[in-house]
């Protein structure tokens, strides 16, 4: 590639974030990737990190050991690096900058990576989630809610996808009326049915009202969603932005729904904050976490100065907002914010996973964020910065939704069938630009760019090694007893996600994973339950001609299995082994050098995300 | 008996309970000697049985005839018993409050309790210094046990027999106790067996301002270094605490006599101020008012987690000082009696495995709590809501299981027991139908003699039932040093005890269990699998 000048220094130091400790190796810069290579030759440890989870690269000023050369990538990993001559760090430093900022999507990673896998499967990877399907399971089209074809070439609104289901009675005019008098065009559309009750979750962008317009149009779509729902007199509208933003929208000729214009509505603000604010509110808290020894109450402190948490309750508050008037009055409800396309999708999509059990499986999970996150266009290409772009457009909207995804999995660990690493994945994988899905902004641009034709499928990526998100504890009947789920939003029962924000701050994580080991026992039941019915059989005819060669090989499975189980638990107590030296210094007070070779540092299984996948 | 006459209204009907995740019972409420009952009389009902002991503080309140009495409880359970007829209501909350504060130790249940199960082992046998004291032997000869302090008068907070170096003989002892605070000459806590270095335990010497000394002192703490070896004091005060020390006859060791040693001080709160962090703390968990940034700031101003965090730290510390320097340690702080103890005793659950199985917590709890005269009964005889005034109450031993409990969190394969174990010893330290906590010392213990006269919580633990009960499934004997994350981010509240009655344990108690169904499962599928290979094999060797 042109803009690598310098694909390998040697001699480069890295340095942990929270302590003295620091390993010496070579650094490579490849097409893709940031990889560096520890010298230690007994566990080498490797770093790899891919150009696109980059979020800034930053030269400190020169010290007496070199040039230091920070790097914080949008996975919350932090490396710091010191180059040894100047030279080959302004190098590096030049090429990350380049690197990291491509102009086209073409650059991105996605059309380059190539998993050794053949046309057929690429394609029946793309095949997997079918929204057409998924109204279909929720009862969509019935006697009140069709399929309309209005955007099938995005002309009505070219941030919706072509597919969308409006309610039976919303005749085309009303529609085109309707869609004119809303931000960006993105008019009242159904994305939920809660069958049980004909309620619906509709979503949209905030009325073009000011101070006084009216848009007849729009108010015949409100009341044809009434209308569509039997069991409430009612529709619920939910602007889920505070009242004093939507209000200086009306300046702007933009604003809310005014109760007076529209029939049968209930007005409700929720008051969820901009992506601006969440951006800078996940910036404190990371700033916060990531100083070196930080004490308790600075910690405290600057969990609740950053605010972080107290948006993760709004979110659910609206959320749980949302789900009651659906299943407990049963009403409709239609959530929009200024553009319908952040907090709109935020609170849409948990509502969901409230009310359906279904989206708390793996493969309803993805259909969830297929729906309400990728088809309806939530931003992820300016979200998430794949591209070169404006700054004030990047926000953590979608990491918030899956910290939200999580505080329910902590409260309810038997309603989920995945497991907190599926959210790990998912959020790296949104960022690594590695997968189509994400890509682009919105369906019309994803079509244009031959997405499904040029890319693959993280949803197959992530299907083909299920059986690592699954969740132990999962409880099939779970959903018939807690068809929905009321969480708790007393500020005590919300945590902070360690995992996520210290990812790759092993020193942080316990040093036994609960989960991992219910996870191994799990699997070793699944291959003992085998071998015993291959025995049993085996047993009940012993002249079966297989008998001496399954007995073999169960036996060699056994062997295996101990051997494997050995080398696991032994990798386990280097980690406890090893701990010690990385936090030498944290208990303080203690100045005596001791030995000072470091031990070698563990390459965790469970999030060593980059290296499993490329 | 005297009781009686403190209970005016014995019985009441027509009493509706209301407490946590449970249904509201109506029933006769009924006031003995010792507990709080209510009984609906119907079969399979749930029943209260309160012990007097357990209860911290009691509300009134009114509305017309109807009383309402709110129990704040020890275990800081919050129930609510609505009493009809003014009368009775204040009748049972007046009883309530004297039989729940009574200070005389005789008429403590224990004393009464008659337990209802087969004691196998009696647990106030189960420990005895002599037995720890043949392990020890089996280790090393430079130790031996001095009954020096037999009658408890050389220190009357310790128990009759201590570990102290071979070659130190009792008049020494003698002699160093009058230079120590309480009488607590430095002994034996811990011997690490991997590098045969020592935990020192005592109270704060007492040099005074003109900086007494004490050549016996000197002799006994050097015996334990070995040649040219050097060792390190840890002061759980900040020397600002322990220069004041001074002026009231209290201080620390000078460089100048002690220059063998190198002294730490870290900063390990007292217990006034941990008792107070408790009822912030306590406040913050049940303030219902729905703000993240107040909750935040309470649990901040509670300073709980930064105690947590102090008391982690500094055990770390002394357990590097011993495993990572080889070097042997001695730990004080003014007493002896509280922060000295949390540090070895957590120091020895990061370097000893036997610390981490239910027997040896039992042990550790024992040793270095029970003998090692932590007074319990001053410490433990009021809990976060108590109206009264504070004397001596602290949660010391509490913040020591909090500390087990983070640890636990963090290498939740590497102990024997569950974090259930920890949560009954907070519930027994403050109320209990046992014996082990009663008292202040060994010598208040033999006093009264409670070993004849109730049952030791040791003996109810040991059953196999219960051992089953506390026991982690996840349990894979660990031999190594286990060195936990101190990081403000890696530290969490202690839901299991200060967020139980918050919210129903029950979701994550099913999936517990269901973990405990596949860990079980897989144990039969082994059986079944060597089974299976075993009729297999012994039918191809008939062929």
């Amino acid at each position: 590639m042109e803009h690598i000048r310098t694909p390998k220094v040697e001699q480069v130091r890295l340095l942990d974030r929270f302590s003295n400790k620091s390993a010496s190796g070579t650094l490579h810069l490849t097409a893709t990737h940031l990889i560096f290579v520890e010298s230690n030759a007994d566990a080498a440890q490797e770093i790899w990190i891919l150009h696109h989870h980059i979020g800034s690269v930053e030269k400190l000023s020169l010290t007496t050991s070199g040039c230091p050369l920070v790097i914080q990538c949008r996975n919350f990993r932090v490396v710091h690096f010191v180059v040894q001559r100047e030279r080959d760090c302004h190098d590096i430093y030049s090429s990350l900058l380049r690197l990291l900022r491509p102009v086209s999507y073409e650059e991105l990673y996605a059309f380059s990576y190539n998993p050794k896998q053949n046309e057929q499967q690429r394609e029946e990877g793309w095949q997997l989630i079918d929204l057409g399907a998924e109204f279909e399971r929720m009862g969509v089209p019935c006697d009140q809610w069709q399929l309309t074809d209005v955007n099938r070439n995005y002309k009505i609104c070219e941030t919706y996808p072509r597919d969308l289901y409006v309610p039976i009675t919303a005749s085309k005019p009303i529609i085109v009326g309707s869609s004119k008098f809303r931000s960006k065009g993105r008019f009242p559309v159904l994305t939920y049915f809660y069958q049980e009750k004909k309620a619906a979750v509709c979503r949209c962008s905030q009325p073009l009202s000011g101070f006084s317009a009216r848009c007849l149009e729009d108010e015949s779509m409100l009341q044809a969603i009434s209308k569509a729902n039997h069991n409430s007199r009612f529709v619920y509208v939910m602007d889920t932005r505070p009242k004093l933003n939507a209000m200086a929208n009306r300046a702007a000729g933009k604003g809310y729904e005014n109760e007076d214009n529209y029939s049968n509505i209930r007005f409700q603000f929720v008051g969820i904050e901009n992506i601006h604010v969440m951006r800078t509110s996940l910036q404190k808290l990371l700033e916060v976490v990531g100083t070196r020894s930080l004490s308790v109450n600075d910690y405290l402190l600057g969990l609740e100065s950053s605010g972080w948490l107290r948006h993760v309750k709004a979110v659910l508050d609206a959320a749980i907002f949302l789900t009651k008037a659906v299943t407990v009055e049963g009403a409709s409800v239609l959530v929009h914010c200024s553009d319908g396309w952040d907090r709109t999708a935020q609170v849409c999509s948990l509502g969901a996973l409230l009310m359906d059990p279904y989206y708390r499986t793996i493969n309803g999970f993805m259909v969830l964020i297929e729906k309400d996150w990728i088809s309806f266009g939530h931003k992820f290409a300016d979200r998430c910065d794949q591209l070169d772009g404006d700054p004030k457009e990047v926000s953590p909207v979608f990491t918030q939704f899956l910290e939200c995804v999580w505080q329910l999995t902590e409260q309810f660990p038997q309603a989920f069938e995945f497991n907190e690493w599926l959210l790990l994945q998912i959020h790296e994988h949104v960022h690594s630009c590695q997968y189509g899905n994400f890509l682009a902004n919105n369906q019309r641009q994803r079509e244009e760019l031959q997405l499904k034709d040029r890319t693959h499928s993280l949803w197959a990526f992530l299907l083909s090694e299920g059986q690592n998100y699954l969740n132990p504890a999962f409880c099939h009947t779970y959903a018939e007893t807690h068809p929905v789920l009321e969480p708790s939003t007393l500020p005590c029962h919300l945590k902070f996600w360690r995992n996520m924000y210290h990812q790759f701050d092993r020193s942080m994580h316990p040093r036994q994973s609960v989960l991992k080991n219910v996870l191994t026992l799990k699997e070793s039941n699944r291959q003992l339950e085998d071998t015993i019915m291959k025995l049993e059989a085996v047993t009940l005819s012993p002249s079966h001609p297989l008998s001496l060669a399954l007995l073999k090989e169960a036996q060699h499975q056994e062997e295996v299995g101990e051997e494997a189980k050995k080398c696991c638990s032994d990798t386990e107590r280097t980690v406890e082994g090893s701990s010690g030296s990385e936090r030498k210094e944290s208990y303080g007070d203690l100045q005596g050098t001791y030995g000072a070779k470091v031990e070698p540092a563990v390459v965790s299984l469970e999030f060593g995300v980059a290296r499993m996948t490329c | 008996m005297e009781f009686a006459e403190l209970i005016k209204t014995p019985r009441v009907d027509g009493v509706v309970l209301r407490r946590p995740f449970l249904p509201t019972v109506e029933g006769t409420l009924c006031l003995t000697g010792h507990h709080l009952i209510l009984s609906s009389r119907q079969d399979n009902t749930e029943e209260l049985w309160l012990l007097h002991a357990n209860i911290d503080a009691i509300e009134k309140r009114f509305v017309g005839s109807l009383g309402t009495i709110i129990v704040k409880c020890k275990d800081l359970r919050v129930i609510q018993l609505d009493i009809p007829g003014m009368e009775e209501c204040l009748n049972i909350a007046s009883s309530i409050e004297v039989l729940s504060t009574l200070d005389s130790v005789s008429l403590m249940y224990p004393l009464f309790y008659r337990p209802m199960f087969q004691v196998i082992e009696d647990g106030w046998k189960s420990f005895l210094p002599e037995d720890a004291f043949k392990d020890l032997e089996s280790m090393t000869e430079e130790w031996r046990l001095s009954d020096v302090n037999k009658d408890y008068s050389v220190c009357s907070s310790y128990p009759p027999l201590v570990a102290v170096p071979k070659d130190v003989d009792d008049d020494t002892l003698r002699k160093a106790a009058a230079f120590r605070h309480g009488g607590r000459f430095p002994v034996l806590s811990y011997y690490h067996k991997k590098n045969g270095m020592v935990m020192m335990r005592s109270g704060q010497p007492l040099t005074g301002t003109n900086g007494r000394r004490c050549k016996e002192d000197e002799k006994l703490i050097n015996a334990t270094l070995r040649a040219g070896k050097r060792g390190y004091i840890i002061d759980t005060r900040t020397v600002s605490v322990a220069q004041q020390a001074k002026a009231r006859g209290g201080g620390f060791e000078s460089e100048a006599n002690y220059p063998q040693w190198r002294r730490i001080h870290k900063a390990i709160e007292r217990s006034s101020i941990l008792q107070e962090s408790l009822i912030k703390l306590v406040e913050a968990c049940n303030d219902q008012s729905h703000s993240m940034d107040r909750w935040l700031s309470k649990l901040e101003a509670s300073n709980w987690q930064t105690h947590v965090k102090e008391i982690l730290t500094t055990a770390c510390l002394a357990a590097q000082c011993i495993d990572r320097e080889g070097a042997s340690v001695l730990v004080h702080g003014t007493e002896g009696t509280d922060s000295t103890l949390q540090v070895t005793s957590l120091a020895q659950i990061i370097l000893d495995p036997a610390c981490r199985t239910i027997q040896g917590f039992q042990a550790l709890v024992e040793r270095e709590w029970l003998q090692a005269g932590h007074p319990f009964q001053q410490r433990c005889s009021q809990s976060a809501y108590s109206n009264s005034k504070p004397r001596c109450e602290a949660p010391v031993f509490l913040l020591f299981l909090d500390c087990v409990w983070q640890i636990l969190r963090q290498f939740p394969c590497s102990f024997q027991f569950s974090q259930h174990f920890l949560v009954l010893l907070f519930e027994h330290t403050y109320a209990s139908q046992f014996g082990t906590f009663m008292g202040n010392s060994a010598s208040e213990r033999s006093k009264l003699n409670l070993s004849q006269k109730t049952v030791s919580l040791w003996s109810w633990v040991n059953r196999p039932q219960e051992v089953e009960r506390l026991s982690n499934p996840l349990y894979e004997a660990n031999c190594l040093v286990i060195w936990p994350s101190v990081a403000p981010q890696s530290l969490l509240l202690w839901e299991g005890v200060f967020l139980r009655w918050k919210r129903s344990s029950r979701c994550l108690d099913e999936a517990y269990d269901e973990m405990v169904h596949i860990i079980q499962y897989n144990k039969e599928l082994q059986n079944k699998v060597n089974n299976l290979r075993r009729q297999l094999g012994a039918g191809e060797q008939e062929d």
